[in-house]
């Protein structure tokens, strides 16, 4: 029933929707900080679980196979006019995330700082190297589709569940960089236009932002580990 | 020592590991670009990982300074993955014997990768 209600404590209840929301926000906080922020850190609880799936997926089907695995090292290999140079592609892209994972991390401090112009080229930095990291994964991907003939049902190197956990993961991965992309980019140029300063001042957002961005460098330290180097 | 003012920290401490993740990041690749096998390329993977993670979510994400509540909410339910990988692990073992059992041993010949 929706109706109002008396508590043992004597305290009225309001019924209908405005229950739901006083019943909902009545609790003791727990995290002593930012909402937005202890929503950031369950809602990349529930990304790492994700991932997790992902990767012991592809433990599994890498275990169970009886055909070798296609090595990464080789298949991920890339010639600029003499011997193929391994996983090199790979390590740029690495590298290119820990940049902006930096730059991330300035743009959080800047934040604090109430340094808004900072912040917002800091911001654009980050998106940029986000983007470009991007760009090179779509490359990567056409490399292995076109010249390579990597399907996810099959492949000339190896075992076929080699490419439905790459095409997968990596996939997933770059969505989740693509999203972060667009994600700092509105977050950004609110920073810029002063959309902040409307509301207090408070650049607890870029930290938020900051979170999720993190995380996404995060998961590509295990895939990188997991997939590319095992 | 989170307060209302948010995470205040002073900017030495990022670029310090900032440069830790590269050179950590450097070695991890430097693992496949020597072409270290078995054992030791396994324990040098996972120890640089572990590393760089450690190093992300602790001082890049600021859960060094969080109080201990949040950090248990958030570090503590990841270690049922542990016993999902290992449950996985017993499942893939047990799989790939079934498949040389009755499948018999792979004659798949791999083509040379193209660059």
């Amino acid at each position: 029933m929706s109706e109002a209600a008396i508590t043992e404590s004597g305290d009225v209840l309001p019924g209908g929707m405005k229950g739901v929301v006083t019943d909902y926000s009545a609790d003791k906080q727990s995290f002593h900080v930012p909402w937005g922020k202890a929503m950031m850190w369950i809602f990349l609880l529930s990304d790492t679980f994700i991932f997790s799936c992902f990767l012991i997926g592809y433990m599994t089907v890498r275990l169970s196979t009886t055909d070798p695995w296609p090595i990464p090292s080789e298949v991920f290999a890339l010639s600029f006019g003499g011997d193929p140079i391994p996983l090199i592609l790979i390590a740029i892209m690495t590298f290119i995330l820990i940049t902006s994972s930096g730059t991330m991390a300035m743009a959080v401090n800047m934040g604090y700082r109430k340094n808004r112009k900072a912040t917002f080229w800091l911001m654009l930095a980050t998106a940029l190297l986000g983007a470009s990291f991007v760009g090179m994964q779509a490359f990567e991907w056409t490399k292995l589709i076109v010249e390579e003939g990597v399907r996810p049902w099959s492949n000339p190197m190896g075992a076929a569940q080699f490419g439905s956990s790459f095409f997968m993961i990596t996939g997933f991965h770059g969505l989740h960089v693509s999203a972060g992309v667009i994600y700092l980019l509105v977050i950004a140029f609110r920073v810029k236009n002063g959309f902040y300063e409307k509301r207090g001042g408070n650049y607890e957002i870029v930290e938020i932002a900051g979170l999720y961005w993190h995380f996404v460098d995060l998961v590509w330290v295990f895939i990188f580990a997991f997939f590319y180097l095992w | 020592m989170a307060s209302e003012e948010g995470q205040q920290h002073p900017l030495g401490i990022y670029f310090w590991i900032w440069g830790l993740l590269f050179v950590v990041s450097f070695f991890s690749y430097m693992v496949d670009y020597i072409g270290f096998q078995g054992y030791l390329r396994w324990t040098l993977i996972i120890v640089f990982m572990f590393i760089k993670a450690g190093f992300i979510v602790a001082i890049f994400m600021h859960m060094l300074w969080e109080r201990r509540a949040l950090k248990l909410a958030i570090l503590v339910p990841p270690v049922a993955i542990c016993v999902f990988i290992v449950l996985m692990a017993l499942e893939g073992d047990n799989t790939f014997l079934t498949r040389i059992e009755f499948f018999g041993e792979s004659n798949f010949v791999a083509e040379p990768v193209h660059h």
